[in-house]
């Protein structure tokens, strides 16, 4: 009874969610204010991070508040800054063959629906398993994925100095 | 809970994301969509990481944040530079790779 | 998982009374409120502002029903009030919010409520029509609830919390009008700069949860004072990085430069976060883990003359106070004050002085704030919105006599007077660093009192005596050919709450002959000058008073640090004399150089050259700005650019030269070889299509990002779509 009602609790609130989530994605896309769309990107990223949540996941939820919400945000907010976007509504955000984008959108949608419902047809996420803990991320990526995290420095390490060298001013 | 959830959501997000690297004009919000795509990603990532139960997922879902951000400062100081030559950041007047 | 449920109250909880266990709700209150102003405050009657007081009354008043329950509390040396709920759980690591009452957190909560309270009432008129009145309602309210968070904060975590809010609203608030360049970028480097401080607070606390394994305060504390069982030399680190925090927050030597500049906020602002209330945070986060710098600073060891704190509040009390000598701006003569104040809550805090320095605070934020305030009265009603000290001032104490009486009172507190409150605690830390042996620190106490009377007693002189001058003068004489001099500064003037009196004809009696401001104004002043008068004697040495000791102190920092030193006139009476030279030389000095006679002291900076050189050393500010943004920025930055390009240049270049080179060698062995003599044939038949193939496909290549990415995105579909199909 319990765990019935535990998952009936985390249906509604997978649904919720997502419906946020999906309404926010289209006003990033379609929103007429720079502002309002970056804004938007949050909302989308904080019900990611709750989705994080609801699959188990408390460290990759935590990060991505931490450096979606709390850097990468301010650095898109920089950026409409910095570039002088009108701060108002702006009808002129969208190309002139905008249209083209909704046909390849459905279509890709399509294959990937069909795809994912033919694969896992019924398959269910376990409910009575615990998160996956912090130390297992951290033993799997000393251990075994140590290679990646290695690349995965450089390649900050070279976006930090791309950024310096492509931003300063001569 | 069914993964298909998790995954239908993920390519809902995905497509709105593919919308709108095709569809916006300034390069910001451009940048904007392909951090949709990547976050859709992340999310099937996790739901299969919870579907089998191991940190694989988690693992890789962490380094996808992490490219993320790199991937945003490059190219933001990228628009910053395209907007320093050319006083705009509008994608559809930058034609120099035209064939 | 975001849960709920309430781990478990201390069992001390029961003895004590509902405002104790409750007092959780302080905070809580503003927060509410913040979303309220933000979300329905510009609908409402007055903006937002009854919502915001409404809250600041109602937090003061749980706060003061706390303090009488804690004073009755104590009675049986009683352990502090702790409550925690879980935030959230990472493995087996709990991350509490709750609250820590005890004397020193009920102190701080009444001090921030009562005086945002009075704040945000004197605002009310200060900033009446702005064009962002909400927004400044919204900022100041989220302000003091972050700030409640943190000094009733359960844990490091929340500590951070409420830290970080208060930095945030720091910059907001400092950048209230940031259509002038000069007040966002004085934000942005109040942000940046305590930013830097903020690594060392993360540090530190990742620091002291791997060396003890827990975020909780009181187990903090209790486990440092117990000793044992940890490196003494990892505490170090951790006590070093979390002072780097306080440094930053707090304004102290080498990250001070941003408090002065800070004052481009409007002046309510400076004087709740800028002067008496946000820059004591890093004091205060010193006084609460005190334990952690006592023994990972070595403090009180028999032979220890200097420490890091020591060191770093005694120079931030000479250079801060040496720069408010050359001050022309009201309020940044203020600020430097306020730098210097810090500096000596620091200094009390390294030499073993807790109650002291945190007796320091309390006393400090009613007469600083006090002190700002009257600033915006005499700008607002008395100097035309200018702040500039030699322009538009002087000669105004006739005229406000409730601002330049509150004033006098509040600047003899600063000063420490004998009797009113600055007296009793400045000199109680000056008095303990002789006690405890620390001499060197004793002297920098003595030369600061110094020092302080004589800046303070500069200021008081130009603002509300001697000839008035510019705006202050104008009703006077009717001299309009300078009132340009009143606009100089555009930052004070062309803000929305003045509008009205930038199109004043100058033609006839200006309407804003000075005059003393509205009751809006004078009622807080009034409270202010008052208890910056008693509110010394909840602990008079002199008069063996001991309260504020008993009430705030706790027994972990009580049990560590050595007894304060017997009061004696005799040990008070070099401060004593000090104060009253310095007065007397300033007082001299004033008369001679901004006097109407003729003096051999006027242009005395022009004539002598060293003294023109010191001069001018300290109007740079020590050439510190330009160290950070030419030195730091320039560089460090710089080098790393360019070290970046010359591997560009020689390195990858090189590489890619070679492998050039040796590409082209082959590619002509091969060419020679057998691309002559055997793909010749068939090349040429698959060039002659290719070629075809690419004018015909040369449209696609438009060289618009969008179109390649359409492209892709659908190519990718349909192969997605072919691969499936082929493969289910």
């Amino acid at each position: 009874m319990v765990a019935s009602s535990i998952n009936v609790a985390q249906n509604v609130g997978f649904y919720l969610i997502a419906a946020v989530m999906v309404g926010a994605a289209i006003s990033v896309v379609s929103n007429r204010n720079v502002v309002h769309a970056a804004l938007s990107l949050v909302l989308v990223m904080a019900g990611a991070a709750a989705q994080y949540l609801l699959l188990a996941a408390e460290f990759v939820a935590v990060t991505q508040v931490l450096v979606y919400i709390g850097a990468v945000m301010v650095l898109f907010l920089f950026g409409v800054m910095l570039t002088r976007a009108k701060l108002g509504r702006d009808g002129d955000l969208n190309n002139r063959n905008w249209g083209l984008g909704i046909p390849v959108a459905v279509l890709m949608l399509g294959v990937i629906s069909w795809a994912v419902l033919d694969g896992w047809k019924d398959a269910t996420l376990p409910a009575d398993r615990g998160p996956v803990s912090t130390k297992a991320v951290s033993d799997s990526i000393f251990q075994p994925y140590l290679l990646p995290f290695w690349a995965l420095s450089f390649v900050l390490l070279i976006a930090a100095i791309g950024a310096i060298v492509l931003a300063r001013k001569d | 809970m069914w993964v298909n959830n998790f995954l239908i959501l993920g390519a809902i997000l995905f497509c709105i994301g593919v919308y709108g690297v095709i569809a916006r004009k300034n390069a910001v919000m451009v940048l904007m969509a392909i951090e949709l795509i990547l976050n859709s990603v992340n999310l099937n990532l996790l739901a299969f990481s919870q579907m089998h139960h191991n940190a694989d997922g988690n693992v890789f879902a962490l380094y996808i944040i992490a490219v993320a951000a790199a991937e945003v400062g490059v190219g933001l100081s990228m628009v910053l530079l395209i907007y320093r030559n050319r006083r705009s950041i509008a994608l559809d007047e930058l034609s120099e790779m035209k064939g | 998982m975001l849960l709920a449920a309430e781990d478990a109250a201390a069992e001390a909880t029961h003895a004590a009374g509902w405002f104790l266990t409750h007092a959780w709700l302080i905070p809580l209150i503003p927060a509410i409120a913040f979303f309220v102003i933000i979300l329905f405050g510009k609908r409402m009657r007055f903006h937002g502002a009854e919502v915001g007081i409404a809250s600041m009354v109602a937090a003061l008043v749980i706060a003061a029903g706390t303090a009488v329950q804690w004073i009755r509390y104590t009675g049986h040396e009683a352990p502090p009030v702790i409550r925690s709920w879980t935030w959230w759980q990472s493995g087996n690591v709990r991350f509490g919010l709750g609250q820590h009452i005890d004397g020193l957190a009920v102190m701080a909560l009444l001090l921030v409520a009562f005086i945002s309270t009075l704040v945000q009432i004197y605002s009310l008129e200060y900033v009446r029509g702005d064009r962002r009145f909400t927004h400044f309602f919204a900022s100041l309210t989220l302000f003091s609830a972050g700030m409640l968070t943190m000094v009733l904060a359960e844990n490091m975590v929340q500590l951070i919390l409420g830290w970080e809010i208060m930095g945030l609203c720091s910059f907001l608030l400092i950048g209230h009008w940031w259509e002038e360049e000069a007040n966002s970028r004085a934000a942005l480097k109040a942000f940046f700069t305590v930013r830097v401080g903020d690594m060392g607070l993360l540090v530190g606390t990742g620091v002291l949860f791997g060396l003890l394994g827990t975020f909780n305060i009181a187990d903090i504390n209790a486990k440092v004072a117990e000793g044992g069982g940890f490196s003494h030399r990892t505490l170090t680190l951790a006590a070093v990085a979390l002072f780097i925090a306080c440094i930053g927050k707090s304004g102290q030597f080498p990250l001070h430069t941003w408090l002065p500049d800070a004052m481009a906020g409007p002046t309510p602002v400076s004087s709740l976060l800028h002067s008496s209330t946000m820059v004591v945070a890093g004091v205060f986060l010193v006084a609460r883990i005190y334990p952690v710098f006592h023994q990972g600073l070595d403090i009180n060891v028999a032979g220890q003359h200097v420490n890091l704190i020591a060191v770093i509040g005694g120079i931030t009390v000479l250079i801060a106070a040496a720069l408010a000598f050359v001050q022309n701006d009201i309020k940044k003569v203020l600020a430097y004050s306020t730098v210097s104040q810090l500096g000596y809550m620091m200094m009390g805090l390294g030499v073993g002085a807790w109650t002291a320095a945190v007796f320091h605070i309390f006393t400090h934020a009613f007469f600083k704030c006090c002190l700002f305030l009257c600033a915006g009265s005499v700008s607002h009603t008395g100097s035309h919105h200018s702040f500039d000290m030699k322009k538009d001032m002087g000669g105004l104490f006739r005229k406000m006599p409730v601002t330049a009486w509150t004033w006098l009172l509040s600047t003899a507190a600063l000063c420490g007077v004998p009797f009113f409150s600055g007296f009793f605690s400045k000199d109680e830390i000056i008095d303990s660093a002789h006690h405890n042996h620390y001499t060197i620190f004793w002297i920098v106490g003595l030369v600061g009192a110094f020092m302080t009377t004589a800046y303070m007693t500069r200021a008081t002189y130009l603002t509300f005596f001697g000839q008035p001058r510019g705006a202050a003068a104008h009703f006077v004489h009717g001299d309009h050919g300078d009132h340009g001099d009143a606009h100089a500064d555009p930052a004070v003037d062309t803000h929305g709450a003045h509008d009205t009196h930038g199109d004043v004809r100058h033609s006839r009696p200006l309407p804003f002959a000075p005059h003393d401001s509205g009751w809006l104004i004078t009622v807080p002043l009034i409270i202010l000058a008052a208890l910056a008068v008693v509110s010394g004697y909840l602990n008079a040495a002199p008069f063996h008073i001991e309260k504020f000791h008993h009430w705030v102190t706790p027994k972990v920092v009580e049990e560590m640090v050595p007894e304060g030193p017997a009061f004696r006139w005799l040990n008070a009476l070099p401060s004593i004399l000090l104060v009253a030279a310095g007065f007397a030389f300033s007082l001299y000095l004033c008369r001679q150089v901004y006097g109407a006679a003729a003096s051999a002291w006027k242009g005395l900076t022009r004539r002598v050259a060293p003294l023109g050189a010191g001069h001018r050393f300290l109007v740079n500010k020590y050439y510190l700005d330009d160290l950070y943004e030419k030195v730091v920025v320039h560089g460090i930055a710089h080098p790393i650019a360019q070290g970046a390009y010359w591997i560009n240049q020689h390195v990858i270049d090189g590489i890619v030269n070679a492998v050039g080179i040796g590409g082209k060698r082959t590619g002509g062995w091969v060419y020679r070889n057998i691309d002559q003599r055997v793909v010749d044939g068939a090349v040429n038949g698959s060039g002659a299509a290719a070629q075809g193939a690419g004018s015909a496909l040369r449209p696609v290549q438009s060289g618009k990002v969008n179109q390649y990415g359409a492209l892709l995105f659908s190519a990718a579909a349909v192969a997605a779509l072919v691969l499936f199909v082929v493969n289910r």
